[in-house]
């Protein structure tokens, strides 16, 4: 079996290109995803090796880009959209929430809208303003949608090409401050072998605690289990993956036996999926709580000035802090 | 800036005698068939191109049969709303030539784009009439199948179907099926509001650079709810299209023939590869926005009168009787068809059942969610604990 060494926006490509060679009705398209190969390089060579009427340059206009889509898979394509950033989005957003998402449930099931909108999104690269986002809570509100997040390289290979084959729409968040970490990926295992796209998963195994996160957190929470570990505290730190449905299938039995848990996302914490999540761990595991379900999030600001980025974003000692406190109470 | 420059006076000079004139004053329609009745053989479009129609006396009354059936049905539906048989109905009084034109002009294998009022054209396309009356009563959301009928679900949200519209198009391109006289094309419809939607605008965009085989049809009504046109466009419509690239041409979209002529030579360009154009069908509103508005409260009684006197049916009635192709007993056998056929989508109306309240768990998804799944064991739970209650 063929395993590399890639970093997850490689890894992404990889998948991508697997995608287009699998299903010739598969398109991407998006603003400079053709010659540039994207903004982050992550459709790098698809336009040279597919033609551009599979890897479409598009005039600069995100409603355009999904509405065009739209269009599209309804008449039988599978458009991949790349939207070039999460403070993009907006643009677009009547078309994804009002069109995409509702679509096939107002045609009782008889149109269907395959389509996958990726979406670099977080912080944590010094970018400049509507560059740094975090807007999955806008999606995963609104039924009709999937909303998934990759947080390693072989996540990104395999789940990018289930986003695209499945026939549900999915917004598909890629942690762009992880684009350039690097990990062996299994290139030739079967997706359907895969764990599936709408799983979680418990990426280190800890007996103390339990840590939930997705996308760019979850090595951030990983590096945090690492830290909590010299302190002789086990934390299990499980990545959601999916965001919308969200699997806590994983999460409730682990709470269960830890009896303690931390959620951590950068989005604002007010009514963002971390209280979604304590909620729900709340009403499954309450008799099993040592302690209330804690939140580890982004403030309820815009996303600031990116030169006190890293005091906005949680990281590790905000993780830890956390874990202490659901040991004090 | 210097006094008196043109470009830059004072504030008010210039703009005054803009206003109004570039949206609504004299239309440049191309029209086959005066509010009259008589007939005019060939018309030109601003890029010279010739438009006629040849159709046999049959096919001339086919068009005013389907021009009568559909107000017919629109009245029964508008109706049926009064009596609170339906939430809201968008009526299309005024608008039946427009719609039976360009729907006429489509062939089976084109695909159609509509908003919410587009009955006329739905009729054309061989739908059940009864299918959007289950939208507006509330009991599902547009039932036809779009693939089958070639005719999209309604679109509520303005201008959202014409990206829609414009990316099947670029799908048709892809698939190779342009470039020949049996080649498929697109139709998007929408209306004078629309055309300030950015949406409408990006659709415009990408169908011109992307070469869709796409016809823009927008049917200028002359008010978005209460808005007039001079709200949207300071510019005659079917002139913007210039600015994106491709033809623009204004019809009377009270006149079936020319609507019929404009439309199936848009089409046909776009099957043959010619990109997309933009027809405005000059027409008029003759009731309100929908049931819920007064268009006493934003527009004047002469007006509307004005329009009266460009009927597009009884200017199709003008002509079949001053040309013998139609005489009294066809007349009044249309009306009996028209009458039948309302008074059952009345009784069929009333006997549309309420969906099963589980049914609404249906079709979120493709593939399920194992979310929904579990609330819809819940709801059902619940439901079931009223078995044998007065609920």
């Amino acid at each position: 079996m063929a395993t590399e060494t890639l970093t997850l926006g490689k890894a992404l490509n990889t998948g991508l290109r697997r995608a287009l060679e699998n299903d010739p009705k598969v398109v991407i398209m998006g603003e400079d995803v053709g010659k540039l190969g994207g903004v982050f390089r992550i459709t790098d060579g698809l336009q040279k090796d597919f033609g551009d009427q599979r890897v479409i340059d598009t005039p600069l206009a995100e409603s355009g880009i999904i509405g065009t889509a739209v269009g599209l898979a309804i008449r039988g394509f599978r458009p991949v959209c790349e939207i070039q950033f999460d403070g993009f989005v907006y643009p677009a957003y009547d078309q994804i929430v009002s069109q995409v998402a509702k679509m096939h449930y107002r045609s009782q099931g008889k149109v269907r809208i395959p389509m996958v909108i990726r979406i670099p999104f977080g912080g944590g690269i010094g970018a400049v303003e509507h560059h740094s986002e975090s807007p999955e809570a806008y999606f995963a509100h609104t039924a009709g949608l999937k909303v998934v997040s990759c947080a390693n390289p072989q996540d990104a290979y395999t789940m990018i090409q289930q986003a695209v084959a499945s026939d549900d729409p999915i917004v598909f968040l890629e942690p762009k401050r992880r684009y350039w970490e690097k990990d062996p990926v299994e290139l030739d295992g079967p997706l359907s072998g895969a764990y599936p796209l709408h799983s979680s998963r418990v990426v280190r195994p800890g007996t103390d605690a339990t840590v939930l996160a997705y996308g760019p957190m979850v090595r951030t929470c990983l590096d945090a289990a690492t830290a909590a570990a010299e302190d002789g505290r086990e934390l299990e730190v499980i990545d959601l993956r999916s965001l919308s449905p969200l699997d806590l299938t994983a999460a409730y039995e682990s709470v269960k036996r830890t009896g303690r848990c931390v959620v951590v996302h950068e989005a604002p914490g007010n009514l963002g999926l971390g209280s979604e999540i304590a909620a729900r761990i709340t009403e499954e595991c309450f008799y099993s709580l040592e302690s209330p379900v804690l939140r580890v999030t982004g403030f309820d600001t815009p996303y600031p000035a990116s030169r006190v980025e890293e005091e906005y974003l949680p990281d590790l000692d905000r993780v830890l802090d956390a874990v202490d406190r659901t040991f004090g109470w | 800036m210097a006094k008196g420059d043109p470009g830059v006076s004072s504030r008010g000079r210039r703009a005054a005698p803009r206003s109004k004139k570039g949206a609504t004053g004299d239309p440049q329609l191309v029209q086959l068939l005066t509010p009259e009745g008589e007939r005019i053989e060939s018309a030109t479009g601003p890029d010279g191109t010739e438009y006629r129609v040849d159709f046999t006396d049959e096919e001339y009354r086919g068009l005013y049969r389907d021009l009568v059936l559909v107000r017919k049905l629109d009245a029964e539906a508008t109706a049926l709303q009064r009596q609170g048989e339906l939430g809201l109905w968008a009526s299309l009084l005024g608008q039946e030539a427009a719609q039976v034109g360009s729907g006429r002009a489509l062939r089976t294998q084109d695909m159609a784009f509509p908003t919410y009022r587009e009955h006329g054209v739905l009729y054309c396309r061989g739908i059940d009439p009864i299918m959007p009356l289950g939208l507006f009563r509330g009991v599902d959301q547009g039932g036809w199948d779009p693939n089958e009928f070639k005719f999209n679900m309604y679109t509520i949200v303005i201008g959202a179907q014409t990206l829609h519209a414009t990316g099947y198009a670029m799908g048709v391109h892809m698939d190779g099926k342009t470039g020949t006289e049996d080649g498929e094309a697109v139709i998007a419809y929408f209306g004078d509001g629309a055309t300030s939607q950015g949406d409408v605008n990006e659709a415009f965009v990408w169908a011109s650079v992307f070469n869709a085989p796409l016809v823009f049809f927008c049917q200028n009504n002359q008010y978005a709810i209460s808005e007039p046109l001079e709200r949207q466009t300071r510019v005659p419509l079917y002139q913007r299209a210039g600015g994106f690239g491709f033809p623009g041409v204004r019809v009377d979209g009270n006149d079936v023939l020319a609507s019929y002529a404009v439309t199936r030579h848009a089409l046909d360009n776009a099957r043959l590869g010619q990109g997309p154009s933009l027809i405005e069908a000059y027409t008029y509103r003759m009731g309100a926005h929908t049931t819920s508005d007064d268009p006493t409260r934003y527009r004047i009684a002469s007006e509307v009168e004005a329009w009266q006197a460009k009927d597009p049916i009884a200017r199709m009635k003008a002509f079949l009787e001053k040309q013998q192709i139609a005489d009294a007993d066809f007349f009044a056998a249309v009306d009996e068809q028209a009458r039948t056929e309302s008074v059952h989508l009345r009784e069929r109306v009333l006997a549309m059942p309420n969906p099963e309240p589980v049914t609404m768990f249906d079709h979120v998804y493709p593939n399920g969610s194992p979310e929904l799944d579990e609330q819809r064991a819940q709801f059902t739970k619940y439901m079931e604990s009223f078995e044998g209650s007065a609920h």
